[in-house]
Formats: C-alpha cells, structure tokens, sequence
C-alpha cells in the first residue's frame, strides 16, 4: 500500500497550478501504461501532449476526466485532490459523490464526438447546463447559441448529429463542453478522425479559444503544426513517462533526447 | 361433422367479448412487463454485485421453467401462504414477471448497444447515473429493443390462452366452456385460431414501421 501521508490534503501557496499529477501511476493488469508520472499545468496555461501511439498520452486525460481510475498517486485540480478525498486528515480513494463534485471543472472533447445523437447540436449543447447546472430552458439557450454562434454552428442548431459533418459535429462538441464553464478543457486527438480538408475548422475554432479565453488546456494531437503554434508547452512522452518537455519552439526546434528527435523525424516523414 | 353458420354467428358476442377480454389480458401482462423488464435490467447494472447476481438469477430461473407452471404456483401456492389472489390478479403477475425477465434481456442488448463514448460523454459532462440512463442511454437503447419487445408483445397475447387453466375468461376459455355445452367444438376452436391469426399476422409489419417511426422521432437514421 501506498503512503498517503505524503500527499497533502489540499495545495496552497501563492502558485497553486490549476492541474497537478503527483506520483501517478496507471496500470492495466501487468502493463503500467504511466509510470510515477508528474506534471503540472498552470492556470491558463495550453499544454499539448504528443508521442507514439502506446505512450500514454491519451490516458492522461483520460485519468483527468476520471473515465480511467489510478493505481497510485494523486491528481489535483485547482487545488484540490480530484481522485482522492480527504477523511480523517488522510486522502483515500474519492467515491462517487465526491467525483461528481471534482470534477464539475474539467470539461472534454473526444475524438468521435460522442454528440448525443437522439437530440439537435442545440439540444446536445443545453442539456448539461438544464440537467446538471440546473439552469432554466431561457438560459440554457441563450449560452447554448452563443457559443454555437461561436465554433460557427448556429445556422445547423436543429439539426441532429447525423446530418453533420465530423468537422461540424466537432464544433458542437467544443460548444457543448464549454457550455458547463470549465475551467479545464481537455482535447482528446479531435482532428484525428476527421477528413483532411475539415481540420482547419475545428483548429481554427481551438485557436480562438486560446487566444480569446483564459481556459488552462491540455490536448493531445497529432497535427504537430497546430500544436506548435497554438501551445505554452509541449510534453513528449514515450513509454508512460515524459521523456522531454518545454516550449514548442525548442522542442521541435532544438529536441535534445535521441527519442524526441528520432518520434519528430519520423512524423515529418510522413507528413 | 359439418360446419355450422347459425351456431357461428350464435357464439360470436360470447367469443368477441372473450377477445376483448384477452385483449386486456396480454395489455395488462405487458404493461407490467415493460416496467418490471426496466427494473429488472437496470437492477443488473448497479455497483451492487450482489443485487446483480440474485436479479440475474430470479431471470434466468424464470426464464427456464415453463409460464404455466408459474401461472399455478402464484394462485394455487399463494393461498397456503395467506396471499388470496383473483384469477386475474394471479394471472397478471405470472405473466407479467414472466415476460418481464424476457424483456430485461431485450434491454439488457439494447443498453450494450448503446456506443461507450455515449456513457463517456455523460461522465464528461457530469450527468448523474440516473440522468444518464434516462436522457441519454434508454432512448438509443430503444430503437434497437423495439424488434424484440415487438416479437414478446405477439408472445405473450399467444400465451394468454395458459390463463385459462385457472379460470380466466379469455378467449381459450370461453372457446373451451361453449364446446363443453353444446358439444361442438369446431367452431368454437376455429374462432380461436381465426383471432389470433388476425392478430399475429399483421404484427410484423407494424412492429417494422414503429421501429422506424421510433427512430425519426428519435432523429437517428
């Protein structure tokens, strides 16, 4: 059993980081996918993860959003434990109740979308304001075609899932996770099942939100470009460990581990 | 024996209120069915692993012994102990918790169908367990139920007739009771078999455009 006294039971001081990994360890069965893994990210901050399929990039995100338990260690956000809560001045395993609650801040985009095909890109978009933020119709929608308005999607706001695009239905994925107001976002390989000529429109849509909003990101992507432009911090990671971290432009400029430089060159050969 | 009109058109009042009567008896079984089937499924599904294991049990026993010994048990074992049902109400029960543990099963593949970034989503977008199912997973599961519970609504109007074995007055019933008192069977029978026919038959084609019906008002292709 793990020692837990070692993590404190809340982070404070003058620079909390708005996402905290501390020690933490995910396995499936004998393979340890992510090994004693620590990050952080500030608040605001727009961090992008990249590496071989295999590294354990999605998991990361996967664990934030709590869709994925841990095997060790905790994970902050804002401050506080997400995957643990404190009893009797100790973290132990967070239960259900208190998830819901922890996680109320993060917000994620998948990569197939995961719209809710039996409802309209306005409906996907209000029902977790009306449902879970227990916000009135009125409200819900004025949010709701904002932000539709906002990824481009307000002319097709009665129209179900199945009559969009994967560009489009991207969007509205982006609008109605952003509708519950987190202060995380988390961007799972969103452009990877899209078709090449759509890309560029849910990028686009990413890169207003970084330069419009104040929202801490983390995002896992394979279009190496986009990533460069739009990210405060690039995170290599291979074999379930970061093997090299900093900002894009020394990272893909200036790669200093042989890992790095031989996973960069060969995306630039398929590219 | 000759086929007779006059004794057809005399019997017929008595076999089109025995319909009626078994009408009701397959609507009322399945309703309770429906519900029950619901409870039963979801009642698997729970972080319970003991609620799973004693619910997958009580199904899968229901489900391998045969209707009409459930039908006896209910209103012939019931009074022993103090539970003085109706035919009907004994009836109902039986039926309706026997077809309840076949629909659970329909529900059950219909829930498993539902795509894994469904739940994800709702994880994502903090919806409770409850609203998950409600709002998001049972209206996709249904589309795909709809064949299936479709085929058990046609079931279990073919089984009413097991109803008659404690004396509720369905048609098998009546058909039975004037063929004891005139001594005429055929037509009685033949009304039977003619009824169910019309009901049965149509039924696949209604059950194919409510399933489309279901999926455009659900907006899904």
């Amino acid at each position: 059993m793990e020692d837990m006294s070692q993590y404190p039971l809340e982070l404070t001081g003058a620079d909390v980081p708005m996402v905290r990994f501390m020690n933490v360890t995910k396995r499936y069965g004998a393979l340890t996918v992510l090994d004693d893994l620590s990050l952080d990210v500030a608040e605001g901050e727009m961090v992008t993860i990249i590496g071989p399929s295999g590294s354990g990039k999605t998991t990361v995100l996967r664990m934030l959003m709590t869709l994925e338990t841990i095997n060790g260690g905790v994970i902050y956000v804002d401050g506080k434990p997400l995957t643990h809560m404190p009893k009797n001045g100790v973290l132990v395993p967070a239960d259900a109740k208190y998830l819901r609650r922890a996680r109320s801040s993060i917000g994620m985009c998948f990569q197939h979308f995961n719209l809710f095909p039996h409802m309209t890109a306005l409906q996907n978009c209000m029902e977790g304001p009306v449902q879970v933020l227990g916000l009135s119709k009125r409200e819900a929608r004025e949010r709701s075609e904002e932000l539709l308005e906002m990824v481009g999607m307000i002319d097709k706001k009665d129209q179900h899932p199945s009559r969009l695009s994967g560009g489009q239905q991207q969007r509205v994925a982006i609008a109605r996770a952003l509708a519950m107001r987190p202060k995380v976002m988390l961007f799972d390989e969103v452009t990877s099942a899209l078709d090449p000529e759509v890309i560029g429109e849910v990028t686009n849509v990413i890169r207003r939100l970084v330069s419009e909003h104040n929202l801490t990101m983390l995002m896992v992507t394979h279009q190496m470009g986009f990533a460069r432009d739009i990210s405060d911090r690039i995170c290599f990671f291979y074999g379930g460990k970061i093997e090299e971290q900093g900002p894009p432009d020394d990272l893909f400029g200036n790669p200093r581990r042989d890992r790095t430089k031989q996973f960069l060159s060969a995306v630039k050969e398929a590219d | 024996m000759q086929w007779s009109w006059e004794f057809t058109y005399e019997i017929m009042p008595r076999m089109l209120w025995a319909t009626l009567n078994t009408l009701m008896a397959a609507g009322i079984g399945y309703a309770i069915a429906v519900v029950l089937g619901l409870v039963l499924a979801l009642a698997q599904r729970t972080p319970y692993r003991g609620l799973t294991l004693v619910v997958r049990e009580v199904v899968e026993f229901i489900r391998s012994t045969p209707l009409v010994l459930q039908i006896f048990f209910v209103y012939y074992v019931g009074p022993q102990y103090g539970l003085n049902l109706s035919p009907w109400v004994a009836g109902m029960i039986a039926i309706g918790l026997h077809y309840a543990s076949y629909l659970s099963e329909v529900y059950r593949g219909g829930i498993e169908s539902v795509a894994k970034g469904q739940w994800e989503a709702c994880t994502a977008l903090n919806m409770t367990p409850m609203k998950t199912y409600f709002r998001v997973i049972i209206p996709q599961a249904l589309p795909p139920s709809v064949a299936g519970m479709g085929n058990y609504l046609v079931g279990i109007v073919k089984d009413t007739p097991m109803l008659s074995v404690i004396g509720v007055a369905e048609l098998m019933h009546a058909a039975n009771a004037i063929g004891g008192q005139n001594y005429r069977y055929l037509e009685p029978y033949t009304i039977v078999g003619v009824v169910f026919l019309m009901i049965s038959l149509p039924s696949a084609g209604l059950i194919r455009a409510f399933e489309a019906w279901v999926r455009r008002k659900l907006g899904m292709r």
